[in-house]
Formats: structure tokens, sequence, C-alpha cells
């Protein structure tokens, strides 16, 4: 019997999103199994790093690592893992682009620490107890992995093949992307696999979108109960599906919710959030500063709208006063 | 020479648009006015073809400050482009100061084509405050925080000997 | 691939290369990636230089091109062409400004030198990414429009005319004849105004190839070079101009017996009636009614005897409206002309105030035979005036007023010092700062005026007092410190005539903007280049003649509108105008039809394509400037010569330093 291609997925910094959308699968994750071998699936399997270390390199065929790299675990994991895998996928949007765990770099480690373990409001440590990263206790003695300063994005650490896009990425794509790879048929190294054109394409309301929407107020989304048919760009919501790849089949928008970015930006886009702070922008109306200020104060948060899901791909990776 | 606060020289990226902005500067050579050599001009059409992206990006590449010049509101050479540049610019200020970029490093000026003056006044004065600021050095710093990541590269890749494939 | 680029580091003389090592910069230009060829050279825009490329790009199989030397503004055009010539397509050329914008503003040779070498290598960065581009032609409309009927207007309406071109001549007012009109004799050679005019005036008049339209205002300017669409209103004057002969008998009719209205044309002087002739010599030779001032447009409810008097001529027509009139021209002249400095704003100088102080102007006016008094040059009181003081520079060279020298008010100063001489005989006496006579025949002019017993005094007015507080009209004593002699002077005198000096129109900006060119800090619209292109603007297609681009007298008016004409006309001869590739295009694979773009553009070039769904730019109509690129969220819309990769990797080159 002919071995089959062996599969792995691993689990990094996110909140494990991902990996249900494998088991959203549903009946095609057979297909996925009488197909492959998935040799290393922690969180499903019992694999142990050591089994991984004792794999000779580049034998494993593809491996889907969903999550941002923030720890030195991570890390080592992701090169681990580079190293045994012809071909590494970054599944999903942490991995891709930092996602939600990529927002923390707006603050210093100190400063997440200090909040969780001191002052956050469901907090009681008064002796101020840090999670330490050696830890003794009568003859056990444990070394825990480091928290870095940065949320990396997976190609920050190490060389990625492919980027499967979303927050999680939908099952159709999982799929495509293993038959893809099943039957050779991947396109070039470094290509996300979704559409290279934005969410507004598979948009339903886009027929219902005016063609000059000149706003003059932002709203957020709990403020209104947005018309289910028309455009919710036009109906002041900041949705950022004309900025954001496709792909997602606008499932968010078809929920009456905006788009949140998580597919990331499309091929010819450098910086998601300043190509998205352009349109929107542009889309405001207003000649006067003031004016324009008031209407663009409807986006209190550029950088959290903006780099939602994006932070450590932005080009200047998050905030400047980072150690 | 000796204070190294001394040597700090910033360098600004700036986009002019050709009509107004770009013109002036070519004016304030005409008229030999001096400034500062700390600004590096890159032409464009009109103040609307500003993307964010470049602001980005020069600050990225290690800009230590990023000027824009444009015409004066109602004198855009195609209408309107500043306005949207100003749209642009306003939450782009709002977003950098969050992403930890000082005000004086960011800066729009609209400039007309016979404000050779202004362009001495705005870059000089721009030099000064960045000077006073210190660099930005984004480069740099991403260096230094990517610094953390070599110990452990070279752990994984080099402690395990090299296990070719054709071993099991 | 990589690319064969040739740097040329041009020293223009010793401009650049004084502030600039530029052997050093080309020896380190040799060291970037993709350089083949890297040389200085004292001026590559002459000949040798240019041929240069020519040879290098044949000789070494150069693929790019990047010269630094000067502004692109001024010689890109010049190395294009050079590329050109050399075999490769000319937009693989690229232009580093090391003068305008390093060598001469700079002071540090070191620091100039590195800046040098940082835009050097964003070109070097930059023109790998360049495309093989096509300049688009468009065809010129032989039409050309001017605006504005004064000497300057009247003079390239009537070259182009001449040269069978059909003009459009728009003038506000009610006659054309602007400011020369008003004058009574011209300097230096004493010619009389109204004989050299008022020819012109009626042939522009009759020209069959001039179709002119008094009364009237640009309202609209759409369109670009060679295709410009201009909407014109034209104004109700209550006469129909095809049916009026200008015969005045309803002015003569009109149920005001007597004259009651302040005349413009006098500026104010003289008195007019609701209907009149601006001047004997008006043209066209039409009667205007004033809206303001007529019972019937006023109330509805007169005689109208104006009309009664007009008779089977039945040229009234009170229910006139305004008339919108579209036209289309492939060229544009401005000769929108000046206004004359406001002396009210040197309080001190008693004009308004003291009833026998004058602008200059109102003393042209004063000793013109067919001004307010028939040609008698006197005082508020009828009386000839026994001394009269001319001031020169009011508004003029003065920190508080405007910096600059208006050029023609020493010399009209003399003229009318010399005219009041002539027809009253009194003292005259001319105060100036400095006596600015440089035109041609203008320092014999003023030696003959000398001669003539004019008492020139050199000294700025410090002062313009009466001799009796309660006499508003009498006497008055002019003060001024005579730096010759160097003694405060106090003459006094029974008038005082101010050398006003010109200025900007007061709608100047709205006019400008209108056409979309620029203007100076004064007002003045500004030329494409003070000495090389001295009558285009910024924008292709639009030039200026006259004082609306800075004051002058009336022959280097007449040479320069000779030259707008000459600009207009060797554009319509060639035909058609190659217009810069800077268009933008959507790549349609890209387009998400998220309609960003479509409201970005000011001339509505963007539309949607309902079939595919996505954006469609029509390149006609885009003029290039990028917006709608920058707006769009998938980067799916280029802009040629502009585009995203040639932008970053601009950025990234001036910035990659060692
Ligand atoms: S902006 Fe959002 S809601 Fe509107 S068409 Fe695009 S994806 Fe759909
Ligand atoms: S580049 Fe400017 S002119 Fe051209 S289509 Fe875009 S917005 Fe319109
Ligand atoms: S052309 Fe200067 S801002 Fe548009």
């Amino acid at each position: 019997m002919p071995t089959k291609p062996k599969i792995g997925f691993y689990w990094c910094a996110s909140c494990g999103g991902c990996e249900e959308s494998v088991v959203d699968l549903a009946e095609d994750v057979l297909m996925v199994t009488a197909a492959v071998d998935i040799i290393f699936w922690p969180c499903a399997m019992d694999f142990k790093k050591a089994d991984i270390e004792a794999m000779p390199d580049k034998s494993i065929v593809a491996t889907l690592l969903n999550g941002a790299i923030r720890s030195s675990e991570q890390e080592e994991m992701a090169h681990l893992l580079r190293r045994k895998s012809q071909v590494l996928i970054a599944f999903g949007s942490c991995a891709h682009t930092g996602g939600i765990p990529g927002l923390a770099n707006q603050f210093t480690c100190e400063q997440i620490m200090k909040y969780v373990y001191e002052e956050c409001p469901t907090m009681v440590n008064d002796q101020k107890t840090h999670p330490q990263t050696h830890f003794k206790d009568g003859n056990r003695e444990t070394e825990l992995p480091v928290i870095r300063n940065v949320v990396r994005a997976l190609d920050q650490v190490v060389d990625v093949d492919y980027y499967i896009p979303g927050c999680p990425p939908t099952p159709k794509l999982l799929k495509e992307a293993v038959l893809a790879l099943l039957s050779g048929k991947l396109p070039p190294k470094g290509s996300v696999l979704a559409p290279n054109i934005a969410v507004c394409q598979q948009c339903k309301r886009n027929d219902s979108k005016p063609q000059d929407i000149s706003l003059t107020e932002f709203k957020r989304p709990h403020q209104i109960i947005a018309d289910p048919d028309i455009c919710l760009l036009a109906q002041g919501l900041p949705c950022l599906g004309p900025a954001t790849r496709g792909g997602c089949d606008a499932v968010c928008i078809q929920g009456n919710m905006p788009c949140t970015g998580c597919f990331g930006p499309v091929d010819n886009v450098h910086d998601h959030g300043a190509k998205i702070l352009s349109y929107l922008a542009s889309t405001a109306a207003g000649k006067e500063e003031k004016d324009i200020t008031k209407t663009l104060a409807g986006i209190p948060d550029p950088v959290g709208t903006f780099y939602r899901y994006g932070l450590a791909k932005c080009l200047l990776r998050g905030k400047v006063s980072q150690s | 020479m000796s204070e190294p606060t001394n040597t700090f020289e910033p360098r600004i990226v700036a986009f002019f648009c050709n009509w107004c902005t770009y013109t002036a500067a070519d004016l304030a050579g005409v008229s030999r006015m001096k400034y500062a050599p700390n600004i590096r001009v890159v032409r464009l059409m009109c103040s609307g073809r500003l993307d964010p992206q470049f602001v980005m990006a020069a600050f990225a590449k290690g800009a230590d400050g990023v000027l824009i010049g444009g015409c004066h509101p109602g004198d855009c050479h195609y209408v309107e482009g500043n306005y949207k540049a100003l749209r642009r610019v306003t939450l782009l200020k709002r977003m950098l100061a969050d992403l930890g970029i000082e005000e004086d490093r960011f800066r729009l000026e609209w400039i007309s084509a016979s404000e050779g003056d202004k362009v001495k006044h705005v870059v000089n004065e721009m030099v000064e405050k960045i000077r006073a600021l210190g660099p930005l050095d984004m480069p740099g710093k991403h260096t230094h925080w990517d610094k953390e990541m070599e110990e452990l590269e070279a752990h994984v890749n080099h402690s395990q000997k090299e296990i070719p494939a054709h071993a099991h | 691939m990589s690319n064969r680029i040739g740097v040329y580091v041009c020293h223009c003389g010793t401009n650049i290369a004084s502030m600039v090592d530029c052997k050093a910069v080309a020896e380190y230009a040799a060291t970037l990636p993709g350089v083949a060829l890297s040389r200085d050279y004292k001026y590559m825009c002459s000949d040798p230089g240019q041929t240069l490329i020519q040879q290098d790009i044949k000789e070494h199989k150069l693929d790019r091109i990047i010269v630094s030397a000067c502004s692109p503004l001024l010689h890109e055009h010049t190395f294009r062409n050079a590329t050109r010539q050399g075999g490769i397509n000319e937009f693989f050329f690229q232009m580093v400004n090391i003068r305008e914008h390093d060598a001469w503003v700079h002071t540090d040779r070191a620091k100039a030198t590195e800046k040098a070498k940082d835009l050097i290598r964003a070109a070097v960065h930059r023109v790998p990414f360049h495309k093989p581009l096509e300049k688009k032609t468009v065809p010129i409309k032989p039409d050309v429009l001017i605006v504005g009927g004064g000497i300057a207007g009247i003079h390239a309406a009537l070259t182009l005319a001449n040269a069978g071109k059909k003009v459009y001549l728009v003038e506000r007012d009610a006659t054309i004849g602007g400011h020369m009109a008003k004058f009574d004799k011209t300097f230096p050679t004493l010619d009389c105004a109204a004989c050299i005019l008022t020819p012109k005036m009626s042939t522009v008049k009759t020209h069959p190839n001039i179709t002119m339209w008094t009364y009237s205002d640009v309202t609209k300017v759409e369109g670009f070079v060679g295709n410009y669409k201009v909407t014109v209103r034209r104004n109700p004057r209550y006469i129909i101009e095809e049916l009026c002969v200008g015969c005045s008998e309803c002015v003569e009719a009109c149920v005001f017996k007597e004259p009651k209205f302040p005349d413009e044309f006098n500026l104010g002087l003289g008195k007019r009636k609701p209907v009149f002739l601006p001047f004997p010599q008006a043209t066209p030779l039409v009667a205007v009614i004033d809206p303001e001032t007529c019972i019937q447009l006023k109330t509805g409810k007169c005689k109208k005897t104006c009309v009664e008097a007009c008779g089977d001529r039945k040229a009234i027509d009170f229910s006139q409206k305004a008339e919108e009139k579209e036209i289309e021209v492939g060229t544009i002249i401005l000769s929108t002309g000046f206004k004359i400095f406001d002396a009210k704003r040197i309080p001190y100088y008693g004009y308004g105030t003291y009833s026998n102080v004058f602008t200059a102007l109102d003393i042209e006016r004063l000793v013109n035979a067919s001004g307010p008094t028939g040609g008698e040059l006197v005082l508020r009181n009828g009386q000839k005036p026994k001394s009269v003081a001319i001031v020169h520079c009011v508004g003029s060279r003065d920190e508080n007023t405007n910096k600059y020298c208006s050029r023609v008010c020493c010399m009209y100063s003399l003229k009318l010092a010399h005219l009041v001489k002539e027809r009253t005989g009194a003292e005259v006496y001319n105060f100036y700062i400095d006596m600015r006579t440089p035109g041609k025949g203008f320092e014999e002019f003023y030696s003959k005026v000398s001669g003539e017993g004019v008492h020139m005094i050199r000294g700025k007015v410090a002062d313009v007092f009466l001799e009796n507080p309660a006499d508003k009209s009498g006497r008055m004593i002019v003060q001024a410190e005579d730096t010759l002699l160097n003694i405060m002077r106090k003459v006094p005198v029974d008038m005082v005539v101010l050398g006003v000096g010109l200025e900007a129109q007061a709608d100047a900006n709205d006019v400008r903007r209108q056409f979309n060119i620029s203007c100076s800090t004064e007002g003045w619209f500004l030329e494409r280049h003070p000495k090389l292109a001295p009558v285009n603007t910024f924008t292709d297609g639009i030039f200026l003649a006259g004082c609306c681009q800075g004051p002058k007298d009336i022959p280097d008016t007449v040479a320069q509108a000779g030259a707008a004409a000459a600009e207009a006309l060797a554009l319509i001869d060639a035909g058609s105008v190659e217009l810069e590739p800077n268009t933008a295009f959507v790549v349609e694979q890209e387009c998400s039809g998220c309609k960003t773009c479509i409201p970005m553009c000011p001339y509505t070039a963007i539309s949607r394509n309902e079939d595919k769904k996505i954006a469609v730019i029509n390149e006609a109509l885009c003029k290039g400037c990028g917006t709608c690129v920058a707006a769009c969220p998938s980067g799916a819309i280029k802009q040629n010569l502009f585009e995203d990769d040639e932008i970053f990797e601009e950025i990234n080159g001036v910035l990659a330093h060692v």
C-alpha cells in the first residue's frame, strides 16, 4: 500500500477557531482523512514534540499552522515544523497576518503583564505575583516558555509557502487548499489561497451601494440595526469589504455585520490598515478640517479597526515605543 | 562632532504635488533660498495621489519625518485632490499618534507655487523639531525587536543534526 | 531580468558642481545594482550632452536612463527626447532634481552631495519598474478664447484673427478698450491713446473672424488643452446689440433730463443717465441700461421715453435676460488686466478726504478732450490749478502696501507733469523715490520734461495736509524729505496727483481658479517660467497677456499679447498636442466593483460597467491626478508613471542608505 501523504496541524497563539473549521469540514473531513495521514495534531491526537524531532527533514508533506507566534515555544515549533515540512501553510488570520493577538503589539510585554496580573479589575493579586519562566517546587523544576516582546505572523519567523486566510478560514477554502495540495496544482509559492479580489465582488448588497456615499457620520455596529439589504457602508458602518480579500462569500455581511477584514488585503496592497484608512477617509465628506475631523471621529480606534487582524503585518509592526 | 546628538541628521521624505508645492520648491531653488538639506522630495501629480501606505512605507524604511505638500484649498490643479488628501491625512495623523509616532514627525502643508519661502520655513522648522525628537529609526527598531529570535532559530536548526529523508 | 541603467550627473556649469561633488556622485551611482554606466558631465542639456545619452544607449545597450540635473519641470522633456532618439521608450527615463532641490538651496557641500546620492538611488530603484508608454495625441480645436478686451486682448485677437483663426473676445465691461481707452496721451511718445487704440477697437468689431462679447463673463471652463468647453454669460444690457445703432437718441430722451449718476468710465468724475453710452468711441457703440438706476427696471413704472425715441429700431428690450453661450476652443488667452491701487489705503495722502487730491487715472480723464471737463484740467471749483504736486510710487515699493515697483508710474507721472504744465502752466512738483526710466526713449523723455521746468524732488512724500484745516478743498502742503538736499520740504499746492501703482484685479483669484492656473502672492497670474515661458501657464493651452501677469507698459503689453497669440497659433497650427500618458486605468480582474473610486474623480472619468460590475476609466477624460488610485482599496487602479511600485521603490531607494 503506497503511503499516504503526511499532514500536520499545529496551533500557536490563537483561539482554536481555525481547527474548528477543520472539524467544520463535516463529512468532507472523511475525504481528507482518507487521502492523507494526519501525523501531528496536538489538539486531537497525542503526538509529542520528540516524535517530530525524530522525523526526517521534509517528511511531512504539509503542515497547516494556525496562530500567531508569541512565545519561544511557538517559535521553536515553527522552526521545527518548517524544517520537517515540504510545505508550510499559515492557516488562518493569526498565522497569516498576526490576527487578533497581533493587537497586543500596541503594548509592551510589561504593560500587558502589569495589567493582567495587577491592574485588571477582576484580578486580586496582593503579592503582585507575575508568571516566571523558571519554576522550582521541591524537586520539580520547570522551564516555561518566554513571552516575546512582539507578536509575529508566521512568515516573520520562518519561511511560509502558502497562506489560508480567515478568522477562521472557511471550510470551503480549506478543502480547496487540500485538494490543490493533493493534486499538486498549487499556485506560485507565497500565494494566498483565496481569490485575489475584494469582498464587495461577492457581496449581494453591492448593487444597492450608491456610487457616491460621502458619509458625514460613521456608525458602529451596536448603534444601529442595519437594513439587511442595503450596503452597510452606505448605512454608515465602516465595512472593510472593499479593502479585504474575498473568498468568504461575504458571510459576515450576510449575517448583517460589516466586514472586519479577517482575510487580509489583496495582493497589491502593502499595508492593509493604511489602505483601509485611505478608502474610508476618501468616503468621508467635508472640506473643512473640523467637519472632516467630526466625521472621522466616528472611527474612534483606527488602529483597532484597520489592523484588527493585521497589526503584526502593518509596515510599522506595532506601536513604535515598543522596546 | 563630539556629542552624538549633534550628529543626528533627520531624514524627511516629502511628497509634493507637481503643480504647487514641487514648483514652490523649484522656486526656492531659483531664488537661492537656503534650507536644511534633510528633505528628499518624491513628486506626485497631486496630493490626492497620496496613498497613506506611502507614509507608512517611508516611516518603516527609515524616515524620521514625512512631509506632505499640496496646493491650498480651492487651488488644486485637479479641483479637489487636496481635500481628499486632507481627509486621509486627518485620519492618518490620529492613527500614527496611536501607533506612537510623534505628531511633529508627520505634517501636511499647503504651499502654493509662489511660496518658495514657505518651503524653506516649513522644512527648517520640521528638521529642528525632529532633531529635538531624535531618530525614529524603524528599521533599527525592527532589527532590534527580532534579535530575541536569533538564539532559538540557531538552536532548532543546529542542535539537531540533519536527518536525511532516506533515513527511515 | 536585470536592467542596464545609465546615470548622468550634470554639473550645470558650476550651478550644481559648486555645491555637489558630481564626480563622487557619479562614482557612487556606478556601484548601485543595475547601473551599467554612470557619468558626470558639464552640461547634460547641451547638444553633446544629449548625444552622449543617445550614443551610450546604443553602445552600452542601456535600457533605462537617469539624468540628475535641474527640475523635471524644465528639462524632463529634453531628456525624454534624447532617450527616445537613442532608440528606447522615452518613459524609461527618470529625472532627478539636484539643482533647484539640492545644490541651489543648501550650503553644506558634503550634505548636498549625500542628498544627491540619495535622490539618484531613489531613481535607480524606481526605473526598473518603468513601463514603455505612448503619449496620446489629441487634436487642437482651432478657435481661441480671449478673456479681457483691453489693449492686450485686442492685440492678441487681431493677430490671431488676421492669421485666419476664429476668436471669441469676452469683455466684462460694456465696451472693449480697457484702461488704455481712458488714457489721454501715452508715454514717452505722447501720441494720443485714442488715436492709436480706437482704430484697433473698430477693427475688432468688424473683423469677420472675431466674435466680440462685451458685458459678458466666463462662468465655466472645462476640458484641457486643445479641447476647452467654456460657458460665457452675456449679461443683459437691455438693448438689443444687433438693433442699436449707437445714435444716443434714447439717452437724450431719457426721463432724466440731466445726467445724474456717477459715470464709471470717467471714474465718477462725470455723470451719466440710466441709459448711456460708455464713451464716444465705445466698441460696440451700443447703449446700456443700468438696472440699478433705470426707473422702468427698478419699478416697472416709467414713461419709457427712451423706447419712443428708439422708435422703429426697437432696440430697447426691458425683458432681456442673461444668456449663456457654450463655446469650444482649443486655446485660451487671459488678458484680464489690472486695477489701480486704492489710494484711500494711504489716508495721509488725503484721497477721498481733500477734494483736490486725484489719482493719476482721474487726471487722465480730466485732461482728455472727451472727459468730463472736455479736457480742462481744473480743480473741483472749476479753476485752473496754479501749482500741482505729483507723487510717485503711491502704493508701490512700500512694505505697508505693495513691495513691488509698478513699472509705469514714473513714466506716466512725467507724462502727466508735461500735460499739466502744457494745459495749465502751473508749477509742477514731481516727488519721486528713484526715477526709473529703463525703457526705450524713457530717459530722454525724463530730460525733456525736466527741461520744461518741472520741479523734480527726490523724496518720498510723508504727508499731505491742509493749509487751512477747515477748508478741505483749499490749498494743501506736501511734505517730504528732499534726500538730495537733505532738507525737509513743505510745498504748498492747489492739486495733488497720486501716482498710484498697479494691482491684480480684485477677482484675480477666482479667475485663476476658474482657469486652473496659479497666482503669485500679489495676485499676478504666474507664468510657467519667468524667462523661458513668460506667456505660458502651468496649464497647457492657457496663455497670459498684459498686466494680469504683472505691471507693464503698453509696448510690453502689446509685445506680450503678440507672443501669446503666437503661442496659441503654434499649437493650433500643429493641429494636435501630445498629452502626458500619466492617466489611470483599472485592472479589470482585480476590481471588486466597490465603487469607491467613482466619486473621487473630479472629471467624472470613472463609471461603472454594469455588465461586468467593475469600474472603468475613460482615458480621454482622465487628467492623471491619481486620487482614485490612492483611494482604490484593492490597488486595482494604476496610474501610468506613478504606479504604486514605482513610488514604493522610490521611497525604498531614497532611504536605503548605507
Ligand atoms: S462595502 Fe461591505 S456591504 Fe457594501 S458592498 Fe462592499 S462588502 Fe458589501
Ligand atoms: S487619476 Fe484622477 S483624473 Fe484620472 S480617473 Fe483617477 S481621479 Fe479621475
Ligand atoms: S495638484 Fe496640488 S494638491 Fe492637487
